[in-house]
């Protein structure tokens, strides 16, 4: 991991035992901080991360772009008559599976980063134990964010006209974040279980592909053989698209937001505390 | 627990310590008592278990078997109130490559409850104390190997510890950085910081700590002050390269006579190296006598040198194995990017 030490011949300055005396008397020691500023600390340390990197917003800008006009115009004319037509139907449901598959890198960069040192420093420092976790997530929501607002800018060029007005887009966008939010917690689960990238990744992609795929993001599930049926109608993905369908349409989709909430909070419950687990004892 | 117990005590105190990975047994029974406000070193070769020792201390690892106490702290049931109390610098850089010198200290000033304006200002003191001020906006990854060691030891000291583990703190770094390193050490222990140093080297060991556990394959093998380990290790040694190989046979038998030190002949046909038992007489007095000798009994020298002893020396004399020709489990188990049961590996000198 050793870069090239570019600045290695240039001398530097001794450092003098007065200044740092004083530095050290002077460093009084705050209050312990709350599990709220950690969190948030570590949210910031991820935008950081995106600051210094951009381009890794590629996939929350260019795959979501991507996926949006491939599956609008091939399926479009077949599927509902017109790409006119069926954007409005579709929209929702990409943004869906376009945010859920983003989800995934999450895992990837835990399993990258967790065995840099900073990881040992972080992990013995007084502070509320899931913050680093948390903060990944935060840095993870605002890159779904910018996927959604991407792919509803690009959608409404297309077309795609949302009966719920700006109220009805923001809350079906809340919903797909709060599951999202959970449902990362199964690929931070598999970041640290799994020992490489490469693995983490096509475990993720195991699970992710029947998963958006096996719902009703594209067709209505009516024209599947029973058994698949029963399946797409019970998988979250399928509620979750009914939902932020709904609510983006301007209706109250009751049922399907509280299954995806349900949803999310078993994901949260289970894969949460898992994580921590496997982070205590890395 | 008890206010009695911050105040008073050993900074570290460890009872029969065990950790297991996998076969190897990393810790295997380590007895450490560490006064408070001292440097203490830990002296041994890779894999011999000191990063495993630091990283329980520092609430990193459970250990298998036995206690460890901070400050009177258990570091497995009151791990909190150590990590409240203690900072690492690990043998890898512990700070944020992707981020900058600023962001990595104003990062972990928020993380221990600086305001944002506190953080800043305590950031931009430290990078300018440690000379680092003109690398501040630059990521940590183009740092170089001295000025990533500086970042880190500024980002243990954000608030000043009362424990600071330094893991191999000047492992790769030019001799210069090494001194550097060196003099912030002291001036940090001067505060009245304990410093847990662990290092291969027995000159780093020698320069800072004033009393030194020797730690091989998971056990303490010998413990004391700087000058009682020395004794039982021997004063040092005596190199000497003759100009004619066939004086070396008289060379040794005067040497051994002069020094009544243990003398070795060396692979290169005119070299011989005798190691001093340290006694009354220093070191360089008994070189000095050594050489006189020779030069009266007609040997000529061409090249003279007087060695430190070394680890391998200290190794030798302790355990009866050098440090290169053992069974090692290669870099010390516990760092992170090793697992366990890592292949044997090359241990360097």
């Amino acid at each position: 991991m050793s870069t090239a030490a570019s600045t290695e011949s240039r001398e530097l300055t001794p450092v003098s035992a007065e200044s740092l005396a004083a530095l050290l008397v002077a460093g009084k020691r705050p209050p312990r901080p709350g599990s709220l500023s950690t969190s948030l600390t570590f949210g910031w340390r991820a935008v950081l991360k995106i600051k210094h990197v951009p381009e890794q917003l590629f996939d929350v800008t260019a795959f979501p772009i991507m996926n949006l006009l491939m599956f609008t115009y091939l399926f479009g004319g077949a599927l509902a008559g017109s790409p006119g037509d069926y954007i409005q139907y579709v929209l929702p449901g990409i943004l869906v599976m376009s945010v859920v598959m983003i989800t995934m890198y999450t895992g990837v960069s835990v399993n990258t980063d967790i065995e840099k040192g900073v990881f040992d420093r972080f992990r013995s420092l007084p502070i509320w134990r899931p913050s680093a976790m948390v903060g990944y997530l935060l840095g993870d929501a605002l890159r779904y964010t910018i996927a959604s607002v991407v792919m509803l800018t690009v959608g409404l060029i297309l077309g795609y006209r949302p009966g719920g007005g700006p109220g009805g887009v923001i809350a079906g966008i809340a919903l797909l974040l709060v599951f999202s939010f959970a449902l990362s917690w199964i690929w931070t689960m598999f970041g640290l279980l799994l020992r490489t990238e490469k693995s983490v990744m096509s475990v993720s992609m195991m699970v992710i592909f029947p998963l958006t795929f096996l719902s009703n993001v594209f067709v209505d599930p009516k024209t599947m053989p029973g058994w698949l049926q029963v399946f797409v109608n019970n998988s979250p993905i399928t509620h979750l698209a009914t939902g932020v369908r709904g609510l983006m349409a301007g209706e109250w989709p009751a049922h399907d937001i509280a299954w995806s909430l349900g949803w999310a909070a078993l994901f949260l419950l289970v894969f949460g505390p898992v994580t921590m687990r496997l982070y205590n004892r890395k | 627990m008890s206010a009695s117990a911050q105040t008073s005590g050993p900074a570290i105190e460890t009872a029969g310590l065990v950790k297991t990975f996998g076969v190897t047994r990393a810790l295997d029974g380590v007895d450490l008592v560490v006064p408070a406000g001292t440097v203490y070193g830990l002296l041994g070769p890779n894999g011999a278990g000191k990063t495993t020792a630091v990283r329980i201390l520092a609430t990193l690892l459970r250990p298998d078997g036995g206690e460890a106490h901070v400050f009177g702290h258990d570091v497995v049931h009151a791990a909190d109130e150590v990590r409240g109390r203690v900072s690492l610098t690990g043998q890898y850089a512990s700070v944020d490559e992707d981020l900058t010198g600023t962001e990595n200290l104003i990062l972990l000033g928020r993380l221990l409850g600086h305001h944002r304006k506190a953080a800043r200002d305590r950031a931009a003191q430290l990078l300018d104390a440690f000379g680092l001020a003109e690398a501040a906006g630059k990521q940590v990854k183009h740092y170089s190997g001295g000025m990533r060691r500086r970042i880190d030891i500024a980002a243990s000291i954000l608030n000043t510890p009362d424990l600071l583990f330094l893991d191999e703190p000047t492992t790769g770094l030019d001799p210069r950085s090494r001194n550097q390193v060196w003099d912030i050490v002291r001036a940090v222990v001067a505060q009245g910081t304990t410093v847990l140093l662990t290092t291969q080297y027995l000159d780093e060991a020698d320069k800072l700590a004033s009393r030194i556990a020797v730690i091989d394959k998971g056990r303490v093998i010998a413990e004391g002050t700087k000058g009682e380990l020395k004794a039982s290790v021997g004063a040092g040694s005596v190199h000497l390269r003759l100009r004619e190989a066939r004086q070396r046979p008289d060379a040794e038998r005067v040497l051994r006579t002069a020094l009544l030190a243990e003398v070795q002949r060396e692979p290169d046909p005119l070299a011989l190296t005798a190691r001093l038992v340290a006694r009354s007489a220093t070191a360089a007095d008994q070189a000095a006598r050594a050489l006189g000798e020779l030069t009266r009994a007609g040997i000529t020298v061409d090249n003279f040198s007087l060695g430190q002893p070394s680890l391998d020396e200290v190794f030798l004399a302790l355990t009866g194995h050098a440090t290169g020709h053992r069974d090692g489990t290669g870099r010390d188990p516990g760092g992170p990017g090793t697992g366990p049961g890592t292949k044997e590996g090359e241990v360097p000198a």
